[in-house]
């Protein structure tokens, strides 16, 4: 036998080739003591250049000895480039052994998170993890910053990342899972998000596919809410699913459930509440039940929801109500009381043990906020305790003792008799429980000590249950898995190894090819960034000198950057061997222009549907190893030429100079009173049709002054504070201007001003990762900000008429920082000017749903017409009509994006009292805008 | 990795079993069927279930229960995949997955299953190469197979199993070159009660059957690629061209597959084509209910919208329903409670509705929901969408193939909640 292995395994033919691989677990489950000779074989297979044997040879090993990671070494870049042209069963098996040599042989790229945490960067990491920290523990690990080296990844790592980047796109599902767990355990955070999109479309395959992937999503997002929340709606429930993938779904959709998406989750799950299917609906309740513990705003309207449940006529879903409201009862008792006495009641009919336990239970806990009903209840219990379930036996036990302590003139007698029955109960259980308590609650001879303390003992306070998912800490199983599914050890099960401390040497890849010139070249590079890294700050001391003219390069960043990208793709096509795939075939200038469409695709596509996540960086997910390397190489050469680019910073900076000037005047500008704010031609034009107007009606005089200075809406809010910004600071405003390039676009002045001592070159905005349909108008790049400086740039932002934030990152030549402008409602509009009539005409067809109507009263300061105009024209940007009446005040403006009126209509009576009416087609923007403008006013 | 392959029928009987490596003894079922009691349901049955000694990882498909036995870690979904290729591939051979067909043609089953996994690891999976070494089954060589004892297993050695394109077999030849495709939608969506949508998003794959002679490469583009979100490939397609030009480049297998699948972002809106007027309301405290369903077309382009059915799981208390279609005809099985309405064409002119009377059980409390309406329906010759199939460029061969497009639009999980 292992002769004809052997033999075979040399063969011409692949597929004799591949036929013997298969032979070799055969072999070893026959013969295991051949094991060393097998091993021999299978490390020359892995040699094997043939897509055909790569699969088998893998699983052989995987079979005979997946401990021997060091065969893989040598063979991980043929195989990773492989593995696309290899068939789909050996792709699943190649995929999760790269999975797990990959975690003993690269660092965890979030192995820097706890550096991260305090970094700015964390916003746009995780929401999870993102809360305010104190300026001052900021800037003393700003100091302390500098001294860690960052973490770079390494190139292999990249490359395997990008090569099975495309397998998400197989018609397999179990392919596609395997990719979505190498990403989810590979992947930088920013990058996971890109297999959210795959998992969601296998939803669509056969139910078992589905109920393995849903499994798998519900653990993935507890880690990564970010991922999935795009795709909510994909998990919502048909009537027609079977059980076990409602509650699966159910699970995700409570995992997803946050802030935001609370409102529209609720509602689903009151539509499954009246589902048939009874199981569901008891998951269904437990869900709401985890939905209030997390999110504490929408508490009180779940408990209310359960409360209502508790006429339900089915018992089961009463009772489920039951168990979670006492879990929910639990947080905050003391308001609740009302809710206690409904379900001391509810006593008298329920008849599901598990729920009467959980009344018994929540009385006794908090008999103080029911005095009198609950000796009641006990009374009721007393009677009926022989017939009663041992589960609530041991409650009824557990709330006389706790009566008993807290009344014992009444209940007395009652416990006594209870506990009497117990004592004689069949169940040793709650004979032993019986006269544990006796002994505990009723003073005698010798236990005085214990029953001196009974109080404390049964009356503690008790922490609050935390409703949490069964899913919490499975993914210490590798997913998709079957350990996974089973959330329990599988035969044969290999552990997913830990992140190594320290990243093994990874020469160990290198293979030894006559023409691995390339190579060495790569390793100096990688030596070159080591001395950067190390002290980041820039006060790089000698360096080696870089092999090609410095000067060059740093003219051009692009350049070098496109050079080493290419450079990397062809130390890449000399690796993998170009035997028999046709594509591989071509030229590495070719793949390099298709990696970089590929990257443009993929950005365009985001833009397109990208989803406001914060957690889905998508940027660093284009997966191109090309782009990411030569980013960190193109910086070392900055570094290195550091004294060259001073010189030939120098001529920009003077020229900047007086342009930095005028803007710093500009920048003045926005402390003095808003009326001195520039006026931009356009607005000229309009205020002067606005007088026009104003003289054809002459009614109110108030009108001039407060159209012709256009109010700054908002003042200056923070983008980024001067500590996060690491000297950086920058404000924001809102300049009610028309944005020249788009007319759709909402104008935002952004005021940089450098605190550091340093100059801050560069600054320019990143690529910004958007909700759809939002978009950005990038300011001109501030090339140099002098310490002490300050500058005013203008970007237009189209935010689509939502409050959605921008994010977009804002890049300076060695940082980034993530930040984002969140519009208040007022800002997405622009004024228009009407004439009353038209005003009504407009507003007659705006009414129903599109009218919002709300009543407040005025205070004093605010009842004279000019503060009244001019507090709402500062809350929205809104021009006034003239109106005939004088307690009449009206406003029009449009949406920036969609053009949509949006009328506001102020009745004011002379005693205060005042009406708020705003019609427009956008109900959002109108409910918002009431909102706005009634603070405004009663402020 | 998969130790054998278990054949279980609707009413329990294992009729077939296949073992790859030593022999499992079928009182392993034992600990299906005892899952398959609780789960009630069919379709309930855990996919995945551990046994002292093996896993049992099932599908079930065509009222069949295909259940594999696994010793050792596997990926679960490699194991479902591959018994849904398995139950493809009979779908192939014999027209139908079901006993019937499996019985009559036990020994080409035995034949594919064997080819299919080797020692436990799937081994040849493509279509393509299954019929090069096992002919399927016609009437002239089961004839002729039964006079000359010969099987049909080929001699030679798939030649796609060694070339770049394992997809496709060599030599083929056809007097009538064609290549057509079938661009099929289906719109997946939850309307609530008051019409609104809940969730919409479309769902499509393109289809295509192929006959072309030798080794044609084949480019197909669209007119509006951009259109598509979320797709998933043939291994046969060229996923750098897709990438970059967003062209499906591609050598294809012989016969019938499916080319990609894909999704529609659901940012863009999609157009329902039907909307239901429905009443549905049980009384307080009497045996009856009423029940008025509506259907009229909405947003239908232009097209007639035909094939429709409606199918409605009623209420456990529903005893019988008496009611009268305007068009088509209607059933209601009292043992599943399952009503289902075929209503065919809809003429604008009369819109077609189903109304009547719903039997209770006397004295059950009355349900406290009311049923939803999953609702079925076709329209040709329109891709919902909007996607269109630009051009279609053949390179590699001299002849001039016969060509063609074909779009439907159905429904896909659509449901009405009322």
């Amino acid at each position: 036998m292992m002769l004809a292995i052997k033999e075979a395994a040399s063969d011409m033919s692949p597929y004799v080739r591949k036929t013997a691989a298969h032979a070799i677990p055969k072999l070893y489950s026959l013969d295991s003591d051949q094991k060393d000779q097998l091993i021999e074989v299978i490390e020359k297979l892995l040699a094997d250049k043939t897509t055909l044997v790569a699969g088998s040879v893998v699983m052989a090993f995987e079979e005979v000895c997946p401990e021997r990671i060091d065969l893989i070494h040598k063979n991980y870049r043929k195989l990773c480039n492989l593995l696309i042209d290899v068939e789909e069963w050996g792709q699943v098996v190649i995929i999760s052994m790269l999975t797990r040599y990959a975690r003993t042989q690269f660092l965890s790229p979030t192995q820097n998170e706890s550096l991260l945490e305090e970094n700015p960067e964390k916003a746009f990491y995780g929401s999870e993890e993102d809360e305010a920290k104190g300026p001052g523990s900021e800037e003393a690990t700003a100091t302390a910053l500098p001294a860690r080296k960052p973490y770079v990844m390494d190139p292999d790592h990249r490359l395997l990342l990008r090569n099975t980047k495309p397998l998400l796109q197989s018609r397999s599902a179990a392919v596609v899972m395997a990719v979505a767990q190498l990403y989810f355990h590979l992947a930088p955070k920013a990058e996971v998000g890109v297999i959210a999109k795959a998992l969601v479309r296998l939803l669509r395959s056969h139910s078992e596919v589905q109920y393995v992937v849903l499994q798998n999503v519900a653990t993935m997002s507890i880690k990564r809410r970010g991922m999935f929340e795009p795709y909510l709606k994909s998990f919502y429930i048909r009537s027609t699913d079977p059980t076990q993938i409602k509650i699966l779904k159910l699970e995700v959709l409570t995992n997803l459930a946050n802030e935001t998406n609370i409102p529209t989750v609720l509602r689903e799950f009151q539509t499954y509440i009246r589902s048939m299917d009874k199981d569901f609906v008891a998951a269904t309740i437990q869900a709401i039940g985890r939905c209030a513990t997390n999110i504490g705003r929408v508490r009180d309207t779940c408990l209310n929801g359960l409360v209502q449940l508790l006429s339900n006529r089915d018992e089961l879903v009463v009772a489920e109500s039951v168990v979670v409201i006492k879990k929910l009862l639990q947080m905050q008792p003391a308001q609740h009381g009302e809710i206690i006495k409904h379900l001391a009641k509810l006593t008298d009919n329920i008849q599901v043990p598990m729920a009467r336990a959980s009344i018994l239970w929540l009385i006794g806990e908090y008999c103080e906020h029911v005095p009198r009903i609950a000796p009641d209840v006990l009374r009721k219990m007393a009677k009926s305790f022989t017939a009663e379930e041992d589960i609530v036996k041991l409650q009824v036990i557990n709330l006389a003792a706790k009566l008993y302590l807290t009344n014992s003139k009444q209940t007395k007698l009652l416990t006594q008799y209870v506990l009497s029955l117990a004592k004689y109960d069949q169940n040793y259980d709650i004979r032993d429980r019986a006269r544990f308590t006796r002994q505990l609650i009723v003073p005698s001879e010798q236990g005085g000590a214990l029953s001196r303390h009974a109080k404390k003992l049964f009356l503690a306070p008790k922490p609050a249950p935390v409703l949490e998912s069964s899913f919490k800490d499975r993914d210490h199983f590798q997913l998709g898995s079957l350990s996974h599914l089973l959330n329990a050890k599988a035969t044969g099960y290999q552990e997913l190894p830990d992140w190594p401390e320290e990243a093994p040497d990874p020469s160990v890849r290198n293979v030894e090819v006559p023409e691995w010139t390339k190579c060495s070249n790569r390793e100096k590079r990688k030596e070159k960034e080591k001395p950067f890294y190390s002290d980041s700050e820039g006060e790089s001391g000698p360096t080696e000198s870089a092999d090609s003219d410095p000067g060059s390069e740093s003219e051009s960043d692009s350049k070098s950057s496109s050079e080493s990208g290419s450079g990397e793709s062809n130390s890449e096509s000399d690796n993998e061997d170009q035997e028999d795939d046709e594509e591989k075939g071509r030229s590495s200038e070719s793949e390099q222009s298709e990696e970089e469409g590929k990257k443009k695709m993929k950005k365009r596509k985001k833009v397109s549907e990208g989803q406001g996540e914060g957690t889905s960086s998508d940027e660093g997910s284009d997966s191109s190893s090309s782009s990411s390397e030569s980013e960190m190489t193109s910086e070392t050469e900055e570094e290195q030429v550091e004294p060259a680019s001073w010189r030939k910073k120098t001529p920009p900076s003077s020229k900047s100079a007086p342009a930095a000037k005028e803007i710093s005047l500009l920048d003045l500008e926005d402390f003095t009173p808003p009326s001195v704010q520039p006026v931009s031609p356009p607005m000229v034009v309009s205020t002067s049709l606005a007088t026009d107007l104003e003289g054809l009606t002459l009614t109110d005089s108030s009108l001039v002054p407060s159209l012709l200075s256009p109010v700054l809406g908002v003042g200056r809010q923070e983008l980024l504070h001067r500590v996060a910004g690491e000297g950086l600071a920058v404000d924001y405003t809102f300049s009610r201007q028309p944005f020249s390039g788009d007319p759709h676009m909402v104008s935002v002045h952004i005021h940089f001003s450098n605190s550091s001592d340093t100059p801050i070159k560069g600054l320019h905005v990143g690529t910004p990762k958007l909700p759809a349909g939002i978009s950005i108008q990038e300011f001109p790049e501030i090339e140099s900000l002098a310490p002490g400086e300050s500058a005013t740039a203008i970007m237009g932002i189209n935010f689509c008429d939502s409050t959605q934030a921008a994010n977009f990152q804002l890049c300076t030549q060695t940082r980034q920082f993530y930040v984002s402008i969140q519009p208040p409602v007022g800002e997405l509009m622009a004024p228009v000017f009407m004439s009353e009539n038209e005003f009504k005409k407009e507003q007659g067809k705006l009414t129903g749903m599109n009218e919002i109507t709300e009543k407040l009263t005025l205070p004093d300061t605010c009842r004279s017409d000019h503060v009244v105009v001019q507090k709402v024209t500062a809350t929205a940007n809104l021009g006034r009509v003239p109106c005939g009446t004088s307690d009449e005040y009206r406003f029009a403006g449009r949406t920036l994006t969609s053009g949509s009126l949006v009328l506001l209509t102020l009745d004011a009576q002379p005693t205060g009292a005042a009406q708020l009416t705003v019609n427009s087609e956008k109900m959002v923007i109108g409910t918002m805008l009431v909102k706005d403008v009634v603070q405004a006013l009663t402020q | 990795m998969i130790h054998s392959l278990f054949l279980i029928n609707c009413s329990g009987d294992i009729f077939l079993e296949k073992h790859w490596k030593s022999v499992v003894s079928q009182s392993v079922c034992d600990y299906f069927f005892e899952a398959q009691e609780k789960a009630v349901d069919v379709e309930n049955v855990p996919p995945v279930i551990s046994t002292p000694h093996h896993y049992l990882i099932s599908i079930y498909r065509d009222k069949l229960f295909f259940v594999s036995v696994i010793q050792t870690e596997v990926p679960p979904l490699f194991v479902i995949e591959f018994l849904h290729r398995v139950a493809d591939t009979f779908q192939d051979y014999f027209g139908e997955c079901s006993e019937a067909a499996i019985k009559d043609n036990v020994v080409i089953v035995y034949e594919l299953l064997e080819e299919m996994l080797d020692n436990g690891f799937p081994l040849a999976t493509e279509s393509n190469i299954l019929k090069e070494l096992i002919k399927p089954p016609t009437i002239l060589r089961s004839v002729v197979n039964s006079i000359t004892g010969s099987s049909n297993v080929g001699d030679t050695l798939p030649t796609g199993q060694l070339s770049n394109i394992p997809w496709r077999r060599a030599g083929v030849k056809y007097t009538n070159n064609e290549a057509y495709f079938d661009v099929v939608e289906e719109i997946d969506a939850i309307i609530d009660k008051s019409g609104s949508t809940v969730f919409a998003e479309i769902q499509g794959v393109i289809d295509a059957c192929i006959k072309l002679s030798g080794m044609p490469d084949l480019s197909l583009s669209f007119m509006n690629p951009r259109l598509l979100d979320d797709v998933s490939f043939h291994p046969c397609i060229r996923f750098k061209r897709w990438e970059s030009e967003r062209v499906l480049s591609f050598i294809p297998p012989d016969g019938n597959f499916r080319l990609i699948s894909y999704r529609v972002s659901s940012q863009n809106l999609v157009a329902i084509p039907v909307y239901v007027k429905h009443s549905i309301s049980f009384k307080e405290n009497s045996s009856c209910g009423r029940f008025d369903i509506t259907i009229g077309p909405k947003q239908n382009m232009g097209k007639t919208i035909e094939g429709i059915t409606v199918t409605v799981h009623m209420p456990k208390v529903v005893l019988n329903m008496n009611l009268t279609p305007t068009q088509g005809s209607y059933t209601f099985d009292p043992v599943t409670k399952v009503l289902t309405w075929d209503v065919g064409k809809i003429t604008p002119q009369k819109l077609p509705s189903l109304k009547g009377l719903v039997n209770l059980q006397s004295g059950a409390p009355k349900p406290e929901e009311n049923p939803s309406l999953n609702i079925q329906f076709k329209i040709q010759q329109l891709a919902i969408s909007g996607l269109k199939v630009n051009r279609l460029d053949m390179y590699g061969e001299k002849y001039k193939p016969f060509k063609g497009v074909k779009y439907v639009t159905k429904a896909g999980k659509f449901q009405v909640r009322t």
